[in-house]
């Protein structure tokens, strides 16, 4: 038993320190495999990072009431009697007295994009002063907070960084109306960087809107108030609503574009994993046979197929799982934080988002190395190990 | 014929290395026809609008809607053919992942405005027009939902009627045909009447105005004098060729697609790396054959010629196999994806394009052996052995 196990060593030993004689091959090998995981992890947090993104800010204190039937805050509509019936339920937190409920507008406007030729629709929502209350993380981090009843956006970190012209200080024009940009803010991450803000009642005049909002966030005054609250929407004939938490109804929003994310990226990965593992058994065969005399000559002297063939396993293990670092390691250089912005179907609007390579990510890239390195290296080492002495030790 | 039979049984002599190598070079190319046909899909909206149709939407935003009195404005503008208005119903059946685009129209202008691209029978479309609530549907509604003539279906919309209520009732009073082959065939249309009739709020707003002009040479002048016309007012217009619509569109998602083909084209290159280095592995180890064949008597042409086509062949070989599973993938995938990505095919250049690259790839990878070929000193090389 024991000498089995120095016997592996031995030959493993051996063949690694022998490693540098076959390095085109074995660079080849490893190349292919950094590539495909470097791309395996990139898609992903593409996924994980939109991911991110969408969900992070959501409160699970925080309600959203929107019209019943409404898919997305856009499309989702109430007058101000509603909202105010909505701030005077039972159950609704309160801050020095006055309920911690915001009614608010999602609209979209057409704003020229940063880096392409092209406008985008930019999300814009208007608030009142209880918005700020509602979203803990909310903080202005240039500039002020827009004053009520004037012409003044505050734009998130996000939104700045795609649409252009968002600078503190510059006016933009959106239809008749000018605008002057007075503050930027920050939220968690979340999705309302994405956002333009501004007063609600100046956006119902410019567009239109009458005195009607389109959704109300409201905080609980208990975590676990959910339910009643939503019964006793249900139950009172003057409201037409449907109640989400905050968390449930972003998961809801970034539910498509994941999946659509995930539904390409896991098949490309299968096929671009199947690749790499041909490109690793080609480079395992090459190298046996390049051994050919070697291992023969190994075999004669005493040592067993079993240590011959573990050799070849491990080394295409360690050549896929340096692969697999590179991979892992470039994917997180390049990609980690990387900045771009999409539509999102289900709210029409543009989504601002960084690309997350997180640890998590990176173990199942290194992992995926693994399993591309043993069944690469599988066959070769049955093949190692079945050389017949005699005739490989003729071989040339 | 004799140089093809040595080099298929060239090819023979290693055949677990040549299966692989082949393999590879399928693999890469079944990724290339799948990702061509994903982006051309995205694209196509641009491709199939025509040139001769303008969009006219509200300058804020697609979603700010245009007054009623636009219409008849717009028709009357020299260099218009003819005009029609369409609504965003946004709606869903039963359930709110059930969505699919719904359009209120005025039901003649409408297909008169797309005939080239859709059209619907006589006697539906008489029918339809008697029918209040009826609406049309294209095929791929009618496979998704297995509807038929005659169903009555109810939808929830985002426009409440009259009372509050956002359930709408609809009787299905036909089934458009595209004569396009990429029409889009998902969506459903509904009398614009009714619509505007029941619903509680946003009365006479229409969402864009669809435009034929004339000449399609006038369509910018056409563009410029529609947004002219309501230049200064409460609601300005933004007017641009349906293809630039359906383009901006497209931009929109952006860096998305780009990322991806790029992430994707950096994958087909280094599988043809990883292939391409066996390929020409292969051919390092054969040098001394190739001494010994201009030995017999070949010329270092034919030798160079025989490194090159084997080379070739073997990218032929698989990654004509690659595109014929990418075709076969798409060709499966594209019925069951009508109804969320219409058009989705691989196209005959994109499959020309594939072969100039395979023989690219074949050229790329037999070129150095090959000239290695050629200069061989045939003393040196045997001695080699």
């Amino acid at each position: 038993m024991f000498n089995a196990i120095t016997q592996i060593i031995v030959v493993t030993l051996m063949n690694l320190r022998n490693l540098p004689q076959r390095l085109g091959t074995s660079a080849v090998a490893v190349f292919g495999v950094a590539c495909v995981v470097g791309v395996f992890i990139a898609v992903l947090s593409m996924a994980s990072g939109f991911q991110r993104t969408m969900v992070s800010a959501g409160a699970e204190d925080v309600l959203i009431l929107m019209r019943a039937g409404a898919t997305s805050e856009m499309s989702s509509g109430m007058g101000y009697d509603q909202t105010q019936l909505i701030a005077n339920l039972p159950g609704i937190a309160k801050l020095e007295g006055k309920p911690l409920s915001s009614p608010e507008l999602f609209v979209i406007v057409d704003v020229p994009m940063r880096t392409k030729d092209t406008n985008a629709n930019a999300p814009l929502r208007g608030v009142e002063p209880m918005a700020f209350e509602v979203r803990e993380s909310f903080k202005i981090i240039e500039g002020r907070n827009f004053e009520p009843g004037k012409n003044e956006l505050i734009v998130g970190r996000a939104a700045q960084t795609q649409f252009a012209n968002l600078a503190v200080g510059s006016v933009v024009k959106f239809g008749q109306n000018q605008w002057t940009v007075v503050g930027a803010f920050e939220a968690g991450g979340g999705l309302a960087e994405s956002e333009l803000w501004c007063d609600a009642k100046i956006l119902q005049n410019a567009y239109r809107r009458g005195n009607s909002y389109q959704i109300v966030r409201a905080k609980l005054d208990d975590k676990n108030g959910f339910a009643a609250v939503k019964d006793a929407i249900a139950a009172d004939p003057k409201f037409n609503l449907d109640v989400k938490r905050e968390a449930d109804y972003l998961a809801e929003q970034s539910e498509p574009l994941s999946k659509f994310i995930k539904m390409v990226g896991y098949p490309l990965a299968f096929l671009m994993a199947l690749g790499a593992i041909f490109g690793a058994v080609n480079t395992m065969y090459t190298s046996v046979s390049n051994r050919t005399r070697e291992i023969a000559t190994l075999r004669a002297i005493g040592f067993g197929s079993t240590p011959v063939a573990i050799s070849t396993l491990v080394e295409s293990l360690v050549l896929a799982v340096i692969g697999g670092l590179i991979g892992a390691l470039i994917a997180y250089l390049v990609f980690n934080g990387y900045t771009v912005s999409t539509l999102n179907f289900a709210s029409f609007s543009q989504v601002v988002f960084d690309f997350a390579v997180t640890p998590d990510l990176l173990i199942q890239g290194v992992v995926f190395a693994i399993v591309i390195g043993f069944i690469g290296g599988f066959f070769p080492a049955i093949r190692a190990a079945r050389l017949p002495v005699a005739t490989a030790l003729r071989e040339v | 014929m004799y140089y093809l039979q040595f080099l298929l049984s060239n090819l023979g002599r290693k055949k677990m290395r040549t299966t692989l190598t082949l393999l590879s070079i399928m693999i890469a190319f079944l990724l290339f026809g799948l990702l061509r046909s994903l982006a051309a899909a995205f694209d196509q909206g641009a491709e199939i609008a025509g040139e001769d149709r303008l969009v006219s939407i509200n300058k804020i935003s697609l979603i700010q809607p245009l007054p009623e009195s636009y219409l008849p404005k717009v028709q009357a503008l020299a260099g218009v053919d003819k005009a029609t208005s369409a609504n965003w119903f946004g709606g869903y059946y039963q359930e709110p992942k059930n969505q699919f685009p719904q359009f209120p129209i005025i039901a003649e202008d409408y297909f008169e405005i797309y005939k080239e691209m859709i059209s619907l029978p006589d006697e539906q479309m008489q029918a339809w027009k008697k029918n209040r609530i009826g609406v049309v549907i294209g095929k791929a509604l009618v496979d998704r939902f297995k509807w038929s003539i005659g169903d009555r279906v109810s939808l929830k919309g985002m426009f409440p009627r009259e009372g509050g209520s956002t359930t709408w009732e609809f009787e299905i009073s036909g089934i458009y045909e595209a004569k396009s082959k990429s029409a889009d065939t998902s969506a459903m249309l509904m009398h614009y009447d009714y619509f505007d009739e029941a619903r509680q709020y946003g009365k006479g707003d229409l969402g864009w105005l669809i435009v034929r002009v004339n000449d399609p040479k006038q369509s910018a002048q056409v563009a410029a004098a529609i947004d002219a016309l309501f230049a200064n007012s409460p609601a300005e217009t933004k007017t641009s060729s349906e293809k630039e619509f359906a383009k901006s569109f497209a931009k929109q998602f952006g860096d998305i697609g780009l990322i991806t083909t790029l992430i994707l084209g950096a994958v087909f290159f280094t599988m043809l790396l990883v292939a391409g280095n066996t390929m020409a592995q292969s051919f390092r180890e054969r040098i001394p054959e190739l001494a010994i064949l201009k030995t017999l008597g070949f010329s270092d042409f034919a030798v160079m010629l025989m490194v090159l086509s084997e080379a070739i062949l073997i990218s032929l070989i698989g990654g004509l196999a690659g595109l014929m599973l990418a075709k076969f993938f798409i060709t499966g995938a594209a019925e069951s994806m009508a109804a969320t990505l219409p058009g989705l095919t691989l196209s005959n250049t994109m499959l020309l394009f594939g072969v100039g690259l395979m023989f690219l790839f074949g050229l790329l990878t037999g070129i150095i052996p090959a000239l290695q070929g050629l200069q061989l000193n045939i003393v040196a090389a045997l001695r080699r052995r």
